[in-house]
């Protein structure tokens, strides 16, 4: 069956499949939002040392998650892979930095004799959490605001600034979704220690995890706010599906959600379930808020990506050349690789199986302090 | 699409690279090896029951972890590397290349990633079984991995199963299976991850032995001595084996790399492999100097192990670069005649294109399509470009085929002695063991140069130079990252190195 399938729907297919992996990246951001509340709800060291443990055993998860989008990108759209990797080389090589200082920092801030002290390695777990997530957003916010490249007859990138992607920081728009995407992050971050530790005798402790949750949204509104109108408003890119020309279209990204019903859906069910789970914590006091919050990510990743993607739109618009901009079509791989791809991808349903069923083992006991302090102690982070 | 072609963005590039790849190649191996030798203890725990083998196991995978982080670290960049620093190289084979990445990222790290967090954290709270489980998963999953970025370095040696699509100007997969299946891609992966195996086994031995010589957790030390001298012992007899069958396809599809390694300027049959030598840096193709200041030479050796006949002929650099017809041998010079015509022509198909010149665009391709295997030749400035740095490979294969062949008689030592029950006493044999070690890392450091600068000035084995498949930047911003990563990766490595000999220092917990 796989192999019958024409070119055009294993590219909708393949951008479907990377926005998944994309939006499961947003949720799992919950680790980089605990990051960068670490110094803020962690008074004492137990309390610290309590909540890098509970988003330490989640960490690598969500950085196989990022390095999976971009293999999953580089195979199944590698003139995107070549385009702006290439291109806004300094946004992904900021990006890339804050998560290499990221993968020893768990590991090595409590070891003896390791050279930096363990404020350290938590400025390097917030700086992951909070620049590495900002400069994420605004780089997203480049596949609607466009970005400054043109590509030759050989498809080979030329950058048209000096500052090789940094530029994007200028546009309100992209700054605001990477806020957005940090502030969010830490509300996952708050429900999700909610959600993982044992708080008994710490009522103190809890209800400032639970405050910050209401806070980091409270927080996140305003960002939120400027990213819709944004999007609502903005000129976005079109291109015709006859002619392939790429122009200027008023309103597109608007016009996209209304043409596309279902992702209107989406984004609503999406934002309306973040905010559900944050009131259930808020006001209701319960823990589960995670997962209404983390579908609600999930949800609203695939909508911006859906939005950005399809219904005639170049998902890496440029700015300085249209004609250059990269629609799911164009930048695809060949026929003969999505398909041989979409055969390899049949064994995610596995991967995702064998990855909740650990998760529930692991995580079926609330982390206790307990844990921490014993004779085992020395084996955590 | 050459035209303005800035060295030293490439060369910055290129340092970049070998700087990441190789501090990358620190820890990686290690990883390799180390994974398996701790499911081998924990099997042992759980069929003996004996808590002294869960402690010793505790006690290796805490060290394990240390390094894995680093590890980790280190790996990130590489993976996007290719499309920061090789843009132009990333579009051209993007199709093929990417989706070994993806499968890895797919197949191999989700497995290390969900099932090391069982590995540290789940001893109290999962199965005995369950936990046993996970660790052999870690270990199969970073190997998977290796398997997978290997498969894409093998791509590289040897690419097979594509064709280039003048269109798109790029190179288009043709055959899965070839690319998975090509001999490059297995002798890659077998003698790669048994040389982790081998430096594992090192890592073990030589912790073991500093205990030993100190007096400390001496059975924990002997146990660890016993399993790791026969995985050691296993790994470099595979290591000496699959390396034999690396020259022998180098031999048929890298000639050039061959060559290299042996300093075999001039083609001849009964061709020698130079045990031990010095040499001339001066030497050019074409001339007539002598390519050694100092040789001593085991005649016939080269020839039977290149083509495994005895008396065979092996081509040397000359005649790849000027051909021999005698031997029916393209030389370079040639190829890069009809390359630079495949270049032309491809320029010609694509202007016509645009001008929307039917006629003209067809007959530029049929030209295009006579020359399009030499496609990559065309991008060379000179036949000379084509020859990799001698010295360098030569000393490098030496290095390391010295180390890995001494490394079985070194297992052999300690998995003697271990029978023996006679280690404690073996004490000369400690330093060796220890020392080994060291010698292991620059034996597979020495063995990535072999493979990656022998077989310059290929991003992409005769198809892709690396001067035109990098990233069009100033050279200012490859430098500075090249120099941030410097500084990064040498910070992270003096941490990781204090905080794993402290935690050697505090050695396992003993139970009484």
């Amino acid at each position: 069956m796989i192999g019958s399938l024409d070119l055009a729907t294993l590219q909708k297919l393949w951008w479907i499949l990377a926005s998944v992996v994309g939006s499961l990246f947003l949720f799992l951001t919950f680790v980089q939002g605990g990051q960068t509340l670490i110094w803020q709800l962690g008074r004492t060291e137990r309390e610290k040392s309590l909540i890098i443990n509970s988003i330490g055993r989640k960490w690598e998860l969500t950085f196989t998650t990022l390095v999976l989008f971009g293999g999953a990108l580089f195979a199944a759209f590698p003139k995107f892979y070549a385009t702006s990797f290439g291109g806004a080389y300094w946004v992904w090589i900021a990006i890339l930095f804050t998560f290499i200082v990221q993968a020893v920092s768990f590991e090595y801030r409590k070891k003896p004799n390791n050279l930096f002290g363990p404020t350290v390695y938590e400025a390097f777990l917030f700086i992951n959490g909070a620049i590495g997530i900002l400069l994420i957003g605004t780089a997203v916010g480049t596949f609607f605001t466009g970005a400054n490249f043109v590509l030759d007859e050989y498809n080979f990138v030329k950058w048209t600034t000096p500052f090789r992607g940094l530029e994007a920081a200028q546009n309100i728009f992209n700054v605001s979704l990477g806020l957005f995407l940090v502030m969010n992050a830490r509300v996952l971050g708050a429900l999700y220690l909610l959600n993982n530790i044992d708080f008994t005798n710490m009522e103190d402790f809890k209800e400032r995890t639970r405050n910050a949750v209401f806070t980091n949204f409270i927080a996140a509104l305003p960002f939120l706010l400027i990213v819709l109108i944004g999007l609502l408003t903005m000129d976005g890119f079109g291109v015709n599906p006859n002619t392939g020309v790429v122009s200027i279209v008023p309103f597109k990204y608007l016009k996209n959600l209304v043409e596309m019903p279902i992702v209107l859906v989406i984004l609503l069910a999406g934002l309306a379930l973040v905010i559900f789970a944050v009131y259930s914590a808020k006001f209701l006091k319960r823990e589960s808020g995670i997962w209404f919050a983390g579908l609600g990510t999930v949800l609203v990743g695939l909508a911006v990506f859906f939005t950005a993607g399809f219904n005639n739109t170049p998902f890496y618009p440029s700015r300085a050349d249209l004609q250059s901009s990269l629609t799911i079509f164009n930048a695809s791989s060949s026929h003969y690789t999505l398909t041989a791809m979409t055969y390899v991808a049949l064994i995610i349903p596995v991967v995702l199986a064998y990855i909740a069923y650990v998760w529930k083992q692991m995580d079926s006991q609330k982390l206790r302090p307990e844990e921490l302090e014993g004779p085992e102690a020395q084996e955590n982070y | 699409m050459l035209e303005q072609i800035d060295l030293s963005t490439v060369n910055w590039a290129r340092a970049q690279f070998a700087l990441t790849a190789m501090y990358h190649w620190l820890f990686v191996p290690l990883t390799l090896g180390l994974t398996f030798l701790c499911a081998f203890f924990e099997t042992i725990y759980v069929k003996t029951g004996k808590e002294e083998w869960k402690e010793l196991t505790k006690f290796w995978m805490k060290l394990f972890g240390i390094n894995f982080a680093i590890g980790v670290a280190t790996g990130i960049i590489l993976e996007f590397e290719f499309g920061t620093n090789w843009a132009n190289y990333s579009w051209m084979v993007g199709d093929i290349f990417g989706a070994p990445l993806a499968i890895e990222g797919i197949v191999a790290f989700f497995l290390e990633a969900t099932f090391f967090a069982v590995m540290f954290f789940g001893w109290n709270r999962v199965s005995k079984g369950f936990h046993l489980f996970s660790t052999w998963m870690v270990a199969i999953g970073s190997n998977l991995s290796a398997l997978w970025i290997l498969v894409a370095n093998g791509w590289m040696q040897y690419p097979t199963g594509m064709a280039f699509n003048p269109d798109t100007a790029r190179f288009e997969m043709k055959n899965f299976f070839d690319v998975v299946f090509s001999p490059y891609a297995i002798s890659k992966f077998t003698h790669a991850t048994t040389s982790g195996f081998a430096l594992s086994s090192f890592f073990v031995i030589a912790v073991a032995s500093y205990y030993l010589a100190r007096r400390r957790h001496v059975l924990m030390a002997k146990r660890s001595i016993a399993v790791a001298s026969v995985f050691g012992l296993v790994a470099s007899l595979m290591l000496a084996f699959t390396g034999d069958e690396a020259a022998y396809i180098d031999a048929h599809y890298q000639p050039m790399k061959l060559a290299a390694m042996e300093g075999l300027w001039d083609g001849t049959t009964n061709a020698p492999v130079v045990a031990f030598g010095i040499v001339n840096g001066m030497k050019k193709p074409g001339d007539y100097q002598d390519p050694f200041v100092f040789e001593f030479k085991i005649p016939g050796l080269l020839s039977l192990l290149a083509n495994r006949q005895p008396g065979s002929f092996v081509p040397g650099i000359n005649d790849l670069v000027f051909g021999n017809k005698e031997r029916n041998i393209t030389g370079v010079t040639e190829m890069m005649e009809k390359g630079k015509l495949a270049v032309k022509y491809l320029a010609e198909y694509k202007e016509a294109q645009k001008a929307g010149d039917v006629a003209k665009a067809s007959n530029a391709l049929t030209e295009f399509n006579k020359y399009k295997q030499y496609l990559g030749y065309g991008h060379l400035r000179s036949p000379e470009e084509a020859v990799p740095p001698v010295s360098m490979t030569f000393y490098s294969f030496h290095i390391m085929a010295a180390v890995g062949s001494a490394m079985i008689l070194v297992f052999l030592l300690y998995l003697f002695y271990t029978a023996k029950g006679t280690i404690e006493r073996a004490t000369w044999l400690y330093p060796i063991g220890i020392i080994f070690f060291i010698l292991a890392f620059i034996a597979g450091e020495a063995g990535w140069v072999v493979a990656e600068v022998g077989r310059q000035p290929w991003a992409i084995q005769g198809l892709l130079p690396v001067s035109v498949a990098r990233t069009d930047i100033a050279p200012v911003n490859v430098k500075l990252t090249f120099f941030m990563f410097l500084v990064t990766f040498t910070l992270l490595l003096i941490a990781e190195v204090r905080i794993m000999l402290t935690q050697i220092k505090i050695g396992p917990k003993e139970v009484n």
